[in-house]
């Protein structure tokens, strides 16, 4: 997994790339919460992500739960379909802030 | 088209790629459609991380070495899996109830969701756990 982060304002976008498994999400969770703990609206942008599994969805649950906590919010964007499969096979495709 | 394959991984996150890449390997060859394909690709990584997180849970940097095997017979899917681990017990292995939301827990789900049947056997001397997703394909 290789990423990309932009700024704007008071939004970070994170670009992901690649396949988001147990070996990667120590990682992923290290990009993340820091900027959502820091109050930042965070977009996750997964088009180049071809693989999540469920440790990946845990990162997207923690990210998520911890942005409500902080008082701000995760989107989750430009999912690709076989994500989206397993973001649906979790039903969490009305939990998550899907765009 | 009946198939065999088999292959060990080191009993390590790192594994989790390759384990996948051997899947979609043994899956291009018989051909299967690729939302097929992505499930049981899931569903066979999901089965690895399991042995990775819980069969050598406080285990650190062991050099053992779990097995998958892929076969194909009569269209039915068997997919065993054959670890050194902690022995499993399985009544105790379920899924959290996906109405509460929180990391973890799914693994389990998304494999009883993708395959017709999950079962441990215990019909192994040289290994612990003994693993067997099927699927009718």
């Amino acid at each position: 997994m290789s990423y990309k982060i932009t700024e704007e304002g008071n939004v970070a976008t994170i670009f992901l790339d690649g396949e988001i498994d147990m070996d990667v999400t120590e990682k992923a969770k290290e990009v993340i919460l820091p900027l959502v703990e820091a109050g930042k609206e965070v977009h996750l942008n997964l088009k180049d992500v071809s693989y999540m599994d469920s440790s990946g969805i845990s990162v997207l649950i923690e990210s998520h739960q911890k942005a409500l906590e902080t008082n701000t919010k995760v989107v989750v964007k430009e999912v690709s379909k076989s994500v989206l499969k397993v973001i649906m096979m979790a039903k969490l495709e009305q939990i998550l802030n899907l765009e | 088209m009946d198939i065999s394959e088999s292959k060990d991984f080191l009993v390590h996150s790192g594994s989790l790629k390759e384990v996948r890449t051997f899947s979609r390997e043994v899956f291009e060859k018989l051909k299967l459609n690729n939302d097929l394909k992505d499930e049981l690709v899931l569903a066979i990584a999901e089965a690895a991380q399991n042995i990775v997180k819980h069969g050598y849970k406080g285990v650190e940097d062991t050099k053992d070495h779990m097995q998958i095997k892929i076969s194909m017979k009569d269209n039915q899917l068997e997919i065993g899996f054959f670890d050194k681990g902690k022995p499993v017990v399985a009544e105790n292995i379920q899924h959290r109830n996906l109405d509460d939301i929180k990391p973890g827990g799914l693994g389990t789900f998304f494999i009883k969701q993708i395959m017709d049947d999950a079962v441990f056997k215990k019909d192994q001397q040289k290994w612990v756990n003994h693993l067997i997703l099927t699927k009718k394909i």
